[in-house]
């Protein structure tokens, strides 16, 4: 069965998602009302801005489902925005799917002349070091128990996450031609 | 670890897709923006139909505008310089601002030359009228490109003009045998290097947005489905009767620029829109796209 992946296209790079998935060989389509959540098998949350993704998912009546979905083991993944959306707390009023046990802090490098790239090792991704690409990125502050921690920069501060269905990145592999998270993600659609 | 790649600056404008980009002169106005779910604000000193009204130069908004706008939100902050001016960017630069916007709202600094951009670690966004113009800016550094449109008049026919022009280019190249693409670049005056890989790729290597002239949600549908891939929206929000109102609307039919039933539901009841100016009324001195080169 090839799975279909929903991406979550109401602001930001969603198009590099789809694209990425469907050279893949899986079906993925955009979803922006909660019809659009039909029958799929995962759902990728893009980079973007936090508060606008946040403040559409509210004003289209998706945040429950999408969060009902998560609790019920639906694989969700959320890249750089979509990793702020997926932490309970990100220490600021805004909505959010609240579905990780773990803080998020935003901007946490600074602001867009402090973007940067480079190598990261990932837990449990074969085929060596990912190049990472962080763009205003987030970081990673403490996570719960549930919570496994995939990769952090050298001076320790954690930018990929896991908790069962569920898996976080502060980077964008979807800016990247490395396909080897997005095979992971479609792999874990696959298994739910 | 490596800063201010290509990759990087023009990732930031990859963020902000699908998004709206809304002109601002005050901190109050940034977080109206932002409330209503603007992905990003750009700080000017005067919106374009202010600068229309009352004349004078155009310059760099006041640094102390600026720095009060970024406290204010969250979302990245943009600000304008003049053309050529490389001292307003270094500046804008120096306060940190996520993108600097080498605009022709602006008065020219400099008639012949525009900023070399690759000098910047800040990424820049350029407008454009034609391919042509496109990748001139991009050669030059340009991590963004907006179609021009012509800013402070509320009328959208000329963000139509060029994003049809830009986008019916595009799809001219892709059709171009190798040896008509040398032609084609030099018809347009655009770096040979540039026009190949665009006709490969079949797009754009940088993002592009449409401004100048979006005063309703409906115009901004409309540059979205033209080709756009978000809208950049000056005068029409803030020179509204109610800007919080119009500026949702904007965002939502943005988002939802497939779906007119949205489109309809979230128009009804903004209040009046900006009054605007019909741009086959203005003088040639009068229009702002033909600044720049």
């Amino acid at each position: 069965m090839t799975p279909v992946i929903g991406v979550l296209a109401l602001q930001g790079d969603f198009a590099e998602h789809t694209a990425m998935l469907r050279g893949l060989g899986t079906e993925s389509r955009e979803v922006r009302v909660p019809r659009d959540l039909e029958g799929l098998d995962g759902l990728v949350i893009p980079g973007g801005e936090s508060t606008t993704i946040g403040k559409l998912l509210e004003m289209y009546a998706l945040l429950e489902p999408v969060r009902d979905l998560g609790a019920s083991g639906f694989p969700i993944w959320g890249t750089c925005a979509g990793l702020i959306l997926l932490a309970k707390d990100v220490g600021k009023p805004q909505p959010l799917l609240g579905l990780m046990d773990m803080t998020v802090e935003r901007n946490a490098f600074g602001r867009q002349i402090a973007s940067f790239e480079t190598d990261l090792d990932i837990d449990g991704l074969p085929g060596g070091a990912f190049h990472a690409v962080f763009i205003r990125a987030p970081i990673v502050g403490s996570v719960g128990d549930a919570v496994d921690v995939l990769a952090r920069l050298d001076d320790g501060r954690i930018v990929a996450v896991r908790q069962g269905n569920l898996l976080g990145t502060a980077f964008h592999p979807e800016l990247t031609a490395d396909a080897r998270l997005h095979r992971l993600f479609v792999d874990m659609a696959r298994a739910a | 670890m490596e800063k201010n790649t290509l990759t990087v600056k023009r990732g930031l404008a990859q963020m902000l897709k699908g998004g709206v980009i809304m002109d601002v002169v005050t901190a109050e106005q940034a977080k109206i923006a932002e409330d209503a779910g603007a992905a990003a604000v750009m700080a000017l000193e005067r919106v374009p139909a202010d600068i229309r009204a009352h004349g004078g130069v155009a310059r760099m908004a006041d640094p102390e505008k600026i720095v009060e706008i970024q406290a204010a939100v969250t979302i990245p902050v943009m600000a304008k310089c003049r053309i050529g001016h490389f001292v307003e960017a270094e500046l804008l630069q120096a306060l940190g601002v996520d993108y600097v916007d080498e605009s022709e709202v602006l008065t020219p600094a400099d008639e012949a030359h525009h900023v070399d951009k690759h000098g910047f670690d800040v990424p820049f966004v350029c407008g454009c009228r034609n391919i042509g113009e496109a990748l001139r800016r991009i050669g030059e550094g340009a991590a963004m490109i907006r179609t021009k449109g012509e800013a402070g008049t509320g009328d959208v026919v000329e963000a139509v003009r060029h994003m049809r022009t830009v986008m019916g280019d595009l799809r001219r190249l892709t059709t171009m045998r190798e040896d008509e693409l040398a032609t084609f670049a030099k018809d347009v005056q655009a770096p040979l290097d540039l026009v190949a890989s665009v006709a490969r790729e079949g797009r754009l290597p940088v993002v592009n947005f449409a401004a100048g002239g979006v005063a309703t949600p409906a115009d901004a549908a409309l540059m979205m489905r033209l080709g756009a891939d978000g809208v950049f929206v000056g005068s029409g929000i803030f020179k509204s009767s109610d800007p919080a109102i119009r500026a949702k609307a904007v965002v939502e039919a943005t988002t939802h620029y497939q779906d007119a039933g949205i489109i309809a539901t979230a128009s009804r009841g903004l209040g009046e829109p900006m009054t605007g100016i019909a741009r086959d009324t203005l003088a040639p001195e009068e229009l702002l796209a033909t600044r720049g080169w």
